[in-house]
């Protein structure tokens, strides 16, 4: 057993952190907001870095990597805020030939459907496949997102689509690769916080060095360090389903990414006092996009009433 | 990232289960909570049996005895004993995870062929003289004097909150070797054996009506010279090496020991009969055990971490800390949802207190668990070691 991170993992990590850094940092990421969460240019170098087809295997024209390397990319991307229908165009990958693919959920009547000015073509999951619907079919209604980066429109009722075929257990992996990016988010939420603490003076001090704001970055660092070991061990149970049951590590990591996510984007603001409630500072945009990875694929109760019936 | 075990480690698995399978079975009833006597025969024995089938001082290497497993070995030892019920390391914990791995490391080849033989059979209890009645989270501050006399150290002052005390053989002490020097320079570690003059014991009822813990008075007893591990006044470093050992691998069994109570309340819960449906029908309650599953499978998967941390570098990794902060308040929430499950049931402590360590009685588990977040550490100085040792953040002093 050695479950710390190969070389190649942290070289991984260390190159998808430097392309973040380089086009995707924070001033680039809030512009996204104004073109619908999606830069063809960027989107496309995202592409040829093998962001999407990671796990497709190097025969078939992709990176032939495992979802231990997905989990950690989009770990990288989530801290970075980088918008977009991430996890739909990665699942998509070898499947349909679109670039900017979105992805959701069927249910009865109408659908929100994310980044719906850039995507090219809509995943539609129910419970009997994966359903691929052209963008051109769709006419979206205008709805206000919470998250500035999450664009959405609301579809009265998604068309049937056309069944696409290879995609075996989609919603565990859509629901992994939301927690990686969360666990991302709860990282940067963490990593802003700390800065402050460490810039801001009050009293004729830095505040990190208050207990009540030291001991609150260190609950955060915790959560975070918690959800990311639940992360990293569903990651090992994807790629080796024999290992353990692939719904309960999927679904553990699911509640502690989702909540990490959300404590620390709240933290993350009272930690930046009257500052935090700016559109200014960034801690917003972390908390919003935890909200809006949450409610996707099962909502926390239903995951943790799947983890209860194993128990 | 790999969690699957190597063929060498499966193979140390099932040989260590096969033993278990026929050992376990011999072992009869263990003894009652306040049967001290009892239970020193019971952890005692344990450990020999260990000894004898080549499984004592996993961890510790070859040269001194131990088996020289692997940090991944170490941590299949503990999950399979737990998970097969082997006995709990009792009152063995300090000698087999504390001092004994500090006397590897710091003691003289003289100081460590009297002892860590002993340990490793089981013929010496070991106990913690670390905290003071005036210094605990600022342990630094003790006030113990050791005054050096010839060959001697002649030694005054008190012990508090010192685990099995009352039972142990020898204790790792710290005491204050220079009073002038600023406070972490003037410590010296020294093993001191608890049947000199002028040592008394006196038990502590601890909230749980047990007396797991003593004060301890140390009346001038001259304690030999050679008893020193490190050098005079270095002693605050030892002491760190021996915290490091703490917050590593201590708590593994503890935790597998409480995935398996959850197991049990979920049991529970499913037979619990209400108003014409069971505990488990509640939606909340059947929740939180999902909940608090997921938490628990994270903490495994965070000590493998450590774990794997600890076979690259050689010391378990800053993980111990987020550990404890975060078992501790996880665990209190698991106390507490089994007592609205008991709902009036709650009020009654099962007969002897039961086993509150590992599972069993969930009443008195309840008041166990207030110990998490202040043994080895207030839950308060986790975080600021974590605030300021792994985030960086200005310190308060
Ligand atoms: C079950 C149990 C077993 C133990 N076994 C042993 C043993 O075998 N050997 C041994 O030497 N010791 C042992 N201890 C002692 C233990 O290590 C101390 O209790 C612990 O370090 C706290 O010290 P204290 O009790 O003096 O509390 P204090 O240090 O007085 O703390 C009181 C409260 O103040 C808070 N506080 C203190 N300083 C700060 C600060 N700087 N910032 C914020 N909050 C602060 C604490 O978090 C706590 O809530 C044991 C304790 C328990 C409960």
């Amino acid at each position: 057993m050695d479950f710390e991170l190969s070389d190649d993992q942290v070289a991984l990590c260390d190159g998808i952190r430097d392309l973040c850094q380089g086009r995707f940092d924070i001033d680039t990421v809030r512009g996204l907001a104004d073109c619908g969460g999606v830069d063809r240019q960027l989107w496309s170098e995202l592409v040829d870095t093998g962001v999407f087809s990671l796990v497709v295997p190097e025969e078939d024209g992709g990176v032939g990597l495992g979802w231990a390397e997905a989990g950690l990319v989009f770990e990288q991307l989530g801290r970075a805020l980088v918008p977009g229908p991430l996890v739909g165009t990665l699942l998509a990958a070898g499947v349909v030939d679109d670039s900017v693919v979105g992805l959701v959920e069927r249910t009865d009547g109408s659908a929100l459907v994310e980044y719906p000015d850039v995507i090219d073509a809509l995943l539609v999951l129910d419970g009997d496949g994966v359903w691929r619907v052209d963008a051109a079919e769709l006419s979206f209604e205008p709805a206000q997102s919470v998250d500035p980066l999450t664009p959405v429109g609301r579809v009265a009722e998604l068309p049937q689509g056309d069944e696409v075929g290879g995609c075996y257990g989609w919603v565990n992996r859509a629901v992994f690769l939301c927690s990686a990016l969360q666990v991302g988010l709860a990282t940067g939420a963490r990593e802003l916080a700390v800065a402050y603490a460490q810039e801001r003076q009050q009293f004729g001090k830095p505040i990190g060095q208050f207990q009540a704001v030291k001991h609150k970055c260190a609950d955060m660092y915790s959560r975070e360090e918690v959800a990311r070991a639940a992360l990293y061990y569903a990651s090992c149970v994807l790629d080796a389903p024999e290992l353990a049951d692939e719904d309960r590590a999927v679904s553990g990591a699911r509640i502690l990414a989702a909540e990490a996510a959300d404590h620390n984007g709240k933290d993350c603001v009272q930690v930046h006092g009257g500052m935090g409630f700016t559109w200014e500072i960034d801690a917003h945009l972390y908390l919003k996009r935890a909200w809006a990875l949450t409610p996707c694929f099962g909502s926390l109760d239903e995951h943790a009433e799947r983890i209860a019936a194993m128990v | 990232m790999d969690i699957r075990f190597s063929a060498e480690e499966i193979a140390f698995r099932d040989e260590l289960r096969d033993w278990l399978g026929e050992v376990l079975p011999t072992l009869g009833d263990p003894p009652d909570r306040d049967d001290w006597t009892a239970r020193r025969k019971w952890d005692m024995g344990w450990q020999r049996k260990l000894y004898d089938a080549g499984y004592a001082g996993i961890n510790w290497p070859s040269e001194f005895g131990g088996r020289g497993s692997t940090p991944t070995e170490h941590l299949i030892f503990l999950e399979e004993t737990t998970r097969m019920g082997a006995p709990y390391v009792g009152m063995n914990f300090v000698a087999q995870l504390h001092a004994g791995p500090t006397l590897i490391l710091e003691a003289t080849a003289e100081q460590q062929a009297r002892h860590l033989p002993a340990m490793l059979k089981g013929e010496e209890v070991w106990c913690q003289g670390f905290s003071e009645p005036n210094a605990g989270s600022d342990l630094a501050s003790l006030s113990t004097r050791a005054i050096r006399d010839g060959d001697h150290y002649v030694v005054t002052g008190q012990k508090i909150w010192t685990s099995f005390g009352h039972v142990a053989d020898y204790c790792e002490l710290l005491v204050r070797t220079d009073q002038e020097a600023p406070k972490h320079r003037g410590i010296t570690w020294l093993i001191c054996p608890m049947d000199l003059p002028g040592i008394e014991v006196r038990p502590i009822t601890t909230v749980a009506g047990s007396s797991e813990f003593c004060e301890v008075f140390f009346d001038e007893v001259r304690i030999p010279v050679e008893n020193r591990v490190g050098d005079e006044n270095d002693g605050w470093r030892v002491a760190m090496v021996t915290f490091s050992f703490e917050r590593g691998t201590a708590f593994i069994s503890e935790l597998l020991g409480t995935m398996n109570q959850l197991a049990e309340m979920a049991e529970l819960a499913r037979g619990i009969r209400r108003n014409g449906s069971t505990a488990w029908d509640d939606d909340e309650i059947r929740r939180e055990i999902g909940h608090l599953q997921a938490e628990y499978d994270a903490l495994w998967a965070l000590t493998k971490r450590v774990v794997s941390q600890a076979q690259r570098t050689g010391m378990p990794g800053p993980g111990g800390s987020v550990f404890k902060l975060y078992y501790a308040e996880v665990k209190k929430r698991m106390a507490d949802l089994a007592h609205r499950m008991l709902e009036r049931g709650a009020l009654v402590l099962a007969e002897g207190g039961g086993d509150e360590q590992t599972g069993g009685d969930m009443v008195a588990s309840r008041l166990y668990v207030l110990s998490l977040s202040i043994a080895a550490g207030t839950s308060e100085i986790q975080r600021n070691i974590i605030g300021e040792r792994i985030l960086g953040l200005p310190k308060e002093r």
